[in-house]
């Protein structure tokens, strides 16, 4: 939490306030909004034994895991989409060792977060009541006080850092979301550390002047980080669809050749890309340009 | 002449029929979404579908189904789009009318695993994981399940209850806490099954057009009770498959065919 008036840098200066063994949140939700530039700076920085949360996760999960970069992973749900069914790797690593994944469902996440935000050591929620979900997690049955029905307490999970990826955020990182928000808002005041990347910076005087906007205040934000098409090859809503035919060519790849598929996937992504730049100088400005055009036509009137 | 219709066209049209107008459905990705589209564009225009991602009350662009629920495609003229938590918390709230989930495995009191195959400690299988089912199951008033009916799906005693059913019988459930939603059908591309209120066990009310008892018991990994009249469910029609297909491939309608889109909020 941080007050000064500019707080923008680059990738890799963000990138060193994540520290290793940290518990990282990454925003947006599955393939939506994920800060997926900065998700490849901390892969770069060869970032270790991350504990990374999110409510759903998408491939990311098994790009942490098999580099060693996180070495437990926290969330209700991890898949790339209907179409491409549940990360190979991911689910060999989960399925030789179950330890490394701890499982809930996605509001007794959301909840743990909530309570983080409001600054409580729990909150109390109708869900996973009756389930095996309930074993597997630090969460507790509990009696309310007051009329004595039976809940479950869910612990605040205090993320380290929440790396967050929104369309618009002014220098000191008041920042402004278009569609839904996820969980943004709760991971930007439950962390102790908020990196914010964003398609654009924008003057503050454009946020005053929308300020029933602004979601995340500046505040609680730590660093900014313009990158344009930084969600990508995952959707940025209003901004750019997500990259169906990456992600096919990336399943082919991990289906076919399993956690070497990862290591290629990476080494020719994040290695000889050198930067975001790159990687997105890799896709080409006119697939981008298409996958904007395709966004228009999702979002328009 | 429309072709005949696939096992999940059936169980997709099946499910919408049993979407009343003027309700809220709290819907999963894929068919029970698909069947919540078709509903709302057919018989039931002040269906409110929210959607676990933030989304409520989306009309999807046909062709652009959404393949996660969370994305653009699922945000798609909607009249609110919110944070997932207070999605779910009008959830929580008792807002919503129906639950409509799929299901990976599921047993005799429609207890649902989408989380292992195996033991839990040694898995044989990793599958996704609950996202939003589990409280889906937990707050809203009328649980629907939709899945492909095949053996290895239900089974007499599931692996790990993800998403809770009737646990062991209604006894079981109340004590367990779950006294704000209530599980209420099955819809498979075999049959529809519903629940009974004794004992909590899943039981067989209808078929889909040209099965027989036999196929359904075949397919069905435990001894599932016997309304005391099966019946048999009305066949697709020409109406239902053209629009089902319309959204899912975008597109135009047969020559000839007419398609009234209604725009209720």
């Amino acid at each position: 939490m941080t007050t000064a008036a500019d707080k923008r840098m680059s990738l890799a200066e963000a990138a060193a306030l994540v520290n290793d063994g940290d518990t990282l949140v990454a925003g947006g939700c599955c393939y939506s909004r994920t800060p997926w530039a900065m998700l490849l700076e901390l892969l770069r920085a060869q970032r270790r034994d991350l504990v990374l949360a999110r409510n759903l996760m998408c491939y990311e999960s098994e790009l942490f895991l098999a580099t060693g970069a996180a070495g437990k992973l926290i969330s209700s749900w991890v898949g790339i989409g209907l179409r491409w069914g549940i990360p190979k790797v991911f689910r060999e690593y989960v399925e030789r060792d179950p330890s490394l994944y701890e499982e809930w469902s996605h509001l007794s996440f959301g909840m743990r977060l909530m309570a983080a935000s409001m600054g409580l050591p729990f909150l109390p929620t109708a869900s996973l009541l009756g389930s095996d979900l309930l074993a597997r997690t630090p969460a507790r049955e509990m009696r309310c006080p007051f009329t004595g029905e039976l809940l479950v307490a869910v612990p605040a999970l205090v993320p380290d850092v929440a790396v967050i990826h929104v369309q618009t955020v002014d220098a000191s990182g008041n920042a402004q979301i278009e569609g839904p928000a996820y969980m943004d808002v709760e991971y930007a005041r439950a962390a102790k550390t908020v990196i914010i990347t964003a398609e654009e910076v924008v003057p503050h005087e454009a946020i005053v002047r929308s300020a029933d906007r602004t979601q995340i205040p500046g505040f609680v934000v730590d660093a900014v980080v313009e990158v344009p098409f930084g969600s990508y090859p995952h959707e940025c809503h209003g901004r750019y669809e997500a990259d169906f035919d990456h992600f096919d060519a990336y399943s082919e790849r991990v289906s076919a050749d399993g956690e070497a598929g990862v290591r290629a996937y990476l080494s020719e992504y994040v290695v000889q890309a050198g930067s975001f730049a790159g990687f997105l100088d890799m896709i080409g400005a006119s697939t981008l340009l298409e996958q904007r055009r395709r966004a228009r036509e999702l979002v328009s009137g | 002449m429309t072709d005949a219709a696939t096992p999940v066209e059936l169980m997709t049209i099946a499910g919408s029929r049993l979407l009343r107008d003027g309700r809220v459905v709290f819907a999963g990705v894929g068919s029970p979404l698909e069947a919540s589209v078709l509903a709302k564009r057919l018989h039931a225009p002040s269906l409110t579908i929210v959607l676990e991602g933030g989304s409520i009350g989306p009309r999807m662009l046909p062709g652009r189904l959404p393949v996660s629920t969370n994305e653009m495609r699922a945000a798609h003229d909607a009249f609110m789009l919110t944070s997932i938590n207070d999605l779910f918390l009008y959830g929580q709230r008792g807002c919503y009318d129906y639950g409509f989930i799929g299901a990976g495995q599921l047993d005799q009191y429609g207890n649902v695993n989408t989380s292992y195959i195996g033991d839990p400690d040694h898995p044989k299988v990793r599958l996704p994981g609950s996202g939003g089912a589990n409280d889906i199951v937990s707050s809203c008033r009328e649980v629907m399940i939709m899945t492909r009916h095949e053996p290895r799906r239900f089974v007499e005693r599931v692996d790990f209850i993800t998403s809770p059913g009737y646990l062991s019988g209604p006894e079981a459930r109340r004590q367990a806490g779950l006294i704000r939603s209530k599980p209420a059908a099955v819809i498979t591309d075999l049959a529809l099954l519903g629940f009974d209120e004794r004992t909590g066990r899943l039981r067989l009310d209808a078929l889909q057009p040209g099965v027989s008892e036999a196929d359904v018991h075949a397919s069905t990994g435990f001894e599932l009770l016997m309304s005391d009249t099966v019946a048999e469910l009305a066949a697709p029609t020409p109406a239902e498959l053209a629009e089902l297909r319309w959204l899912r491939d975008g597109n135009k309608t047969p020559a000839g065919q007419t398609r009234e889109v209604t725009s209720a909020p």
